[in-house]
């Protein structure tokens, strides 16, 4: 059985969470956001997982049970508040939303 | 029956009587008055008990109870009193039924006002109590709450404001108590918060210096010494006329009794080292209040001010280092109390009558309402320290004790006294003498029997302190004896129960 | 330093609490039920006053049949109830002390009091406030006998400051007027200076000398416990609160204001008792004054020389009858303190009860005189009132001659004993200031007779003047025979006053043989000629021009003089006005912009700082999640370099 080098999974992980980043600060619509957080989510999982491996112990893997559940409870919330936003404002862009400020 | 813990039980009757008031159903106010009068007499009764069963001559803490409360962090539920705290402790169980009868007339939100004022009447009693630290900071804090209720929702026209000068002058203060308790606590060497486990923890000097500074700042906020005092006229103006009494009688003498009680037992080097600079601002204090009072043209104002005056003399005898003068500062506590209790009082009757507190609006009332105004002279001469009546004696024995130290320090001191009667036969005068010029003025009803039960009490007081006031020295020289003993000399490690000679 | 702790004196004095029990249960009865009581109150006024002059006689009775076995000066009553205030080795008993000095002075209070409330149960019948006023009355009376029967310096401060407050009340009767209230608050407050005074005394007594027993004081400053400094500051400090309560330059200001209290109460506290408490009071301690480094008694002589010739001076420019009286009360203390100053202290205290004879008398004389004039005080418009009112005019006369100092009037002797006194003591300046009071005290006060009391009847239009009622004729006639026969006490060579005060305040020095006659001579000729000198003026035809001339002649003097000295409005320059503006000082300056500034400053600080740092909220996500990555970034890269290092 051949094994790739675990740096490609990082290099991997980091380039789906920088995508991550970039995409959840420069666009605007809401969904979208969403779907980059979850992907800055995934990539640590990826990392976490890579980790797990490479130490041979399963407390990566255990970890990354946890974001997998909080990141689902969050998913339910959150297109809860962007539903409910929509509804109220037809609009699901987040610069539309700015009432919370001094 | 001595074994009955009086004095935990009547920290507490308020508190569970402040529960019970709470289920009954918010409209019935005359239920919920008659209750809150019950409740605060029946706690006065129980320290009746407290009082019957105090050993005079002893300088010990009694009647007190010991419990574990959180093991794990060196907290636990102890009280006890000495002679000290015991006379602070019946003055506000005495106090509190006045007070509930001074609000008899308070009609809106009736059940929360009577339930902190029952919280409050707990507040007090455990800090006069609490001989753990901790929970002497919880009380302390716990004393605060209700007061700012009590002023930001039953004041007058500018409560928001001196509810929140109040709440944050005091806060700051305590602030810095609550950091030097934790560093005490962490210092003592068994970590405990026990009173009397932390007296003659070591401390180098410049530990004590800084520790006893937090606590004094503390202190000083409550008392009120100048110039921490602004926040205090602004409370007492606008508060409603029970907590302008419970202010000025109990939560000052909290500050002074926190000297007592913490600030020099604990630290006693750093508070000889700043004798001459407390008894500085408490001699400043004495003549700048009376000066400022003269001038004020609100009588609550004027008294809040006179109270600035009054403290100064009980910070001055706590601090002269005899026992003459801590004594007669203990006892002062008392009287001013009583005093300062009884003006507010009839202030807060003629606000009733008139709806006003500027001197200029009143005039020649001693036409209309003579029983009024005869009593106010009364307690206005009791506040002077007319001899015979009991602020003689406290003033008395504090510029005795003064002179017995610091012979130069007592003549600015006595001057306070002549200031005194100015300001206030000035305030007489005005408001109760001269010609009858408005109508409001002319038809201004005398007396009622509600109020006459409400002052009674404390003119009998105010009397027999000024003719036989040895009862009360009796319980209180012990304990005093101590603490000067502590001040004084620094080879002495504050431990209870040492007898020997105060120089 | 320490106190000397004492133990309560033993109880002796039968009767000296029912002394002072008396019109103090009075007075709790009156004030509490004065209003149902009605008429009645002045009768159980005067009638507790009464039972006290009684048991005063007993007390004598008793003191007299002590046997003197126990030692000289034994015969000393006291009474205890019960330890006052204890703290530590510091002590102080409610005890009361019953000797020739005390019994005197009970005798003087308890007497001439109960003259002034029988006269005061006609004077006030029309007044509203009737059970008030007894109460207020006998009040005072308890309070002034606490105070001569203390036998300590506290207890004689609470009779002290009761007989303040009391004059205060009745000062202050009529409060409806605010002229009444303004001078009863100055005679409160301008006492409360001396008692300032008074009080720094007891403080340094009751250190040095370890007590503040009356015996203590002076067996220390005897024995030289109290260092002579000590002594000298603790005899000027009494002497200040002396000054205050006796009216005394500086601090007489508040005395003639006083008379704007009903007239009887001026006859009672502002003229025969209460005034005359800064005597007593030296009288008591003056071992004290003796013991003193300095010479603080020739300084008492000076001080109470000085206010005696000044006040005369203002006295003889007056026109309002009462004031002419309380000037001339302010001078004739000035006498007594004169007395004391030259160590002639029962002569001073003998002055002091002659006084209150004669001077008690005029008062009522002149309340007397106002009741029948609708309450004019002014002389101009009086004149010729003896034909009128009889009774008056002829008591009046008798207090006239005493205080002139006419044979065999009760004031020859007292006063020519004084200036025997300050004679036999080498003072001879002051024995000149004391005669020329003399000359000045027969001019006004003959100037005040002549001009109310004889001449051709003057009264103001519309008054129908009648005799005093029965009941103030009541008190005029024994006052007045008082007035004549009160020198019959210390008769030279006859009974002796001065012997019966021996134990207490030792033997005066007098002048003796010739001189005495020399001296007592002189005295009478003084008195007569000023006597003459206001007859001329006044009452001779063509006085008024000479009046006039002389007038203008001592212009700016006379000017001064109807301007009281200047004295109020110097007070209120230099004293008065800068303390109010200290005070308005500290309340807008200090209180207002310092301190409150201050705080809300610190308040204003924040608030204004938070303005700044609100801005930092936009409200946009992605600006917060912007900053947050780059906080992330931040921290990171520390701890990476950080690790690296």
């Amino acid at each position: 059985m051949t094994s790739v080098s675990p740096e490609y999974f990082l290099a991997l992980a980091g380039l789906m969470f920088t995508i991550g980043v970039v995409g959840a600060l420069t666009r605007r619509n809401a969904i979208v956001i969403f779907m980059f957080i979850e992907l800055m989510l995934n990539a640590v999982n990826l990392a976490f997982v890579t980790f797990s491996r490479m130490h041979g112990t399963v407390d990566g893997q255990v970890v990354v049970f946890f974001v997998l559940v909080v990141a689902a409870a969050e998913v339910v919330v959150g297109l809860a508040i962007i539903i409910s936003i929509f509804r109220r404002r037809r609009s699901a862009n987040v610069d539309d939303v700015n009432l919370l400020k001094w | 029956m001595s074994d009955f813990p009086f004095l935990d039980v009547a920290i507490f009757v308020p508190l569970g009587g402040a529960v019970l008031i709470g289920l009954i159903p918010k409209d019935r106010h005359d239920v919920i008055r008659w209750a809150s009068l019950f409740v605060t007499l029946a706690a006065f009764a129980v320290t009746l008990g407290v009082l019957v069963n105090f050993e005079t001559s002893s300088a010990d803490f009694q009647l007190g109870s010991q419990a574990e409360w959180i093991k794990d962090w060196g907290i636990s539920y102890s009280t006890g009193i000495d002679g000290i705290s015991l006379f602070m402790v019946m003055l506000t169980s005495f106090l509190m039924p006045l007070c509930v009868l001074v609000s008899w007339r308070i009609e809106t939100r009736v059940k929360p006002y009577f339930i902190f004022l029952l919280a409050l009447e707990t507040g007090m009693l455990g800090v006069f109590s609490a001989l753990d630290m901790f929970l002497f900071y919880l009380f302390w804090e716990a004393s605060l709450v209700p007061m700012y209720f009590l002023i930001g929702m039953w004041g007058y026209q500018n409560r928001l404001y001196a509810a929140m000068k109040f709440f944050l002058f005091t806060l700051v203060g305590s602030l810095l108590m609550l950091v030097a308790i934790l560093f005490l606590y962490f210092a003592a060497g068994d970590p405990s918060f026990g009173y009397r486990e932390l007296l003659g923890t070591p401390l180098a000097l410049d530990t004590q210096r800084l520790l006893f500074l937090a606590f004094f700042a503390s202190f000083a906020v409550k008392v009120p010494l100048v110039p921490l005092h602004t926040w205090l006229p602004d409370a007492h103006t606008e508060a409603p006329t029970a907590g302008s009494v419970m202010l000025a009688a109990v939560l000052l003498k909290m500050g002074a009794y926190g000297l007592i009680r913490f600030g020099i037992p604990l630290f006693p080097d750093a508070a000889r080292e700043l004798v001459p600079v407390i008894m500085g601002l408490a001699i400043v204090g004495i003549i700048y209040g009376a000066l400022v009072a003269a001038m004020q043209k609100d009588l609550k104002r004027l008294i809040a001010y006179s109270s600035v005056a009054h403290l100064g003399f009980v910070v001055l005898g706590i601090f002269v280092g005899s026992l003459q003068g801590m004594s007669g500062g203990i006892l002062q506590m008392v009287n001013h109390g009583l005093s300062t209790g009884a003006l507010f009082m009839l202030v807060g009757m003629l606000y009733d009558r008139r709806h006003t507190r500027q001197i200029a609006d009143f005039g020649g009332l001693g036409k209309s309402a003579p029983i009024i105004a005869g009593l106010f002279l009364f307690v206005a001469l009791s506040s002077i320290g007319l001899p015979g009546l009991n602020g003689f004696v406290g003033e008395f024995l504090i510029l005795v004790g003064t002179y017995v130290r610091y012979s130069w320090w007592v003549v600015p001191a006595t001057f306070g006294v002549v200031l005194a009667a100015i300001y206030l036969l000035w305030a007489y005068q005005r408001v109760f003498q001269g010609p009858l010029t408005s109508e409001p003025n002319r038809t201004m009803p005398d007396i009622n029997v509600r109020e006459v039960i409400m002052l009674a009490p404390l003119l009998a007081l105010i009397v027999f302190i000024g003719v036989y006031p040895k009862p009360f020295l009796d319980r209180i020289n012990p304990s005093a004896e101590k603490v000067v003993r502590q001040l004084n000399d620094s080879s002495v490690i504050p431990q209870e129960g040492l007898a020997g000679e105060v120089p | 330093m320490t106190f000397a702790a004492s133990t309560l004196p033993t109880d002796e004095a039968t009767f000296a609490q029912l002394i002072f029990g008396a019109p103090l249960l009075g007075a709790v009865l009156l004030l509490f039920f004065g209003k149902r009581l009605g008429k009645l109150s002045g009768i159980i006024g005067s009638a507790t006053v009464g039972i006290a002059f009684v048991f005063g006689v007993l007390s004598f009775m008793d003191l007299t049949s002590i046997a003197t076995g126990h030692g000289e000066n034994a015969r000393v009553l006291t009474k205890s109830w019960f330890t006052w205030i204890e703290v530590g080795d510091f002590n102080v008993h409610m005890s009361l002390v019953i000797d020739q000095l005390s019994i005197v002075m009970v005798f003087v209070i308890t007497g001439v009091g109960f003259l002034i409330h029988v006269y005061s149960i006609g004077y006030m019948s029309s007044e509203e406030n009737y059970g008030r006023f007894f109460a207020y009355l006998n009040l005072f009376i308890a309070a002034m006998l606490l105070l001569v029967l203390g036998d300590n310096l506290l207890v004689m401060f609470i009779g002290w400051e009761g007989v303040g407050l009391c004059s205060y009340l009745l000062i202050g009767f009529w409060f409806e007027d605010r002229a009444n209230a303004t001078a009863a608050k100055k005679a409160f407050v301008v006492n409360r200076i001396g008692d300032f005074s008074f009080l720094l005394g007891i403080f340094l007594l009751a250190v040095s000398a370890g007590t503040l027993t009356f015996a203590g004081i002076n067996e220390s400053a005897v024995s030289g416990a109290i260092g002579g400094s000590m002594a000298t500051v603790g005899a000027l400090l009494l002497f200040g609160g002396a000054a205050g309560k006796s009216a005394q330059i500086p601090l007489y200001v508040w005395l003639p204001d006083a008379m704007a209290g009903p007239t009887p109460v001026s006859a009672l506290i502002h003229a025969a008792t209460m005034v005359t408490a800064g005597v007593y009071m030296v009288a008591r301690t003056f071992p004290l004054f003796e013991a003193a480094s300095f010479d603080v008694l020739l300084l008492v002589a000076w001080v109470g020389g000085a206010t005696a010739v000044i006040t005369a001076i203002v006295a003889a420019a007056e026109y309002d009858i009462k004031k002419i009286l309380a000037y001339s009360t302010i001078s004739q203390l000035g006498y007594m303190f004169l007395a004391l100053g030259v160590g002639a202290y029962s002569i001073a205290i003998f002055h002091l009860v002659t006084h209150a004879f004669f001077k008690a008398l005029m008062f009522l004389g002149s309340g007397s005189v106002m009741h029948a004039l609708d309450g004019e005080t002014d002389v101009r418009r009086m004149g010729g009132l003896r034909k009128v009112m009889p009774i008056t005019g002829w008591t009046f006369m008798m207090g006239w001659l005493a205080i002139c100092g006419i044979v065999p009037f009760s004031g020859f002797f007292s006063k020519d004993a004084i200036l025997a006194g300050a004679w036999a003591d080498g003072q001879y300046v002051l024995w000149g200031l004391g005669v020329a009071t003399a000359a000045l005290t027969a001019f006004y006060m003959s100037r005040l007779y002549l001009r109310v009391f004889e001449g051709g009847v003057v009264m103001p239009e519309g008054t129908h003047a009648h005799d005093a009622p029965p009941t103030m004729a009541a008190a005029l006639i024994p006052l007045g025979i008082l007035s004549l026969a009160a020198g019959a006490l210390n008769f030279p060579g006859g009974l002796t006053f001065e012997h019966f005060l021996e134990p207490v305040l030792g033997e005066p020095e007098v002048a003796h043989g010739l001189t005495a006659w020399l001296l007592g001579g002189a005295a009478t000729v003084v008195a007569v000629g000023g006597i003459a000198v206001a007859w001329a003026l006044y009452l001779r035809a063509g006085g008024l021009q000479v009046r006039d001339r002389t007038e203008r002649m001592l212009g700016p003097a006379v000017r001064a003089a109807r301007n009281k000295l200047y004295v109020d409005r110097t007070y209120e320059t230099l004293i008065l006005q800068p303390g109010r503006d200290l005070a308005v000082f500290c309340t807008e300056v200090v209180d207002r912009k310092i301190i409150d500034g201050a705080v809300n400053g610190t308040g204003k600080l924040v608030a204004g700082s938070s303005e700044l740092l609100r801005r930092l909220q936009t409200g946009y996500v992605r600006n917060y999640a912007a900053a947050f990555l780059v906080g992330v970034v931040v921290v990171f890269s520390i701890l990476i370099v950080r690790v690296a290092a």
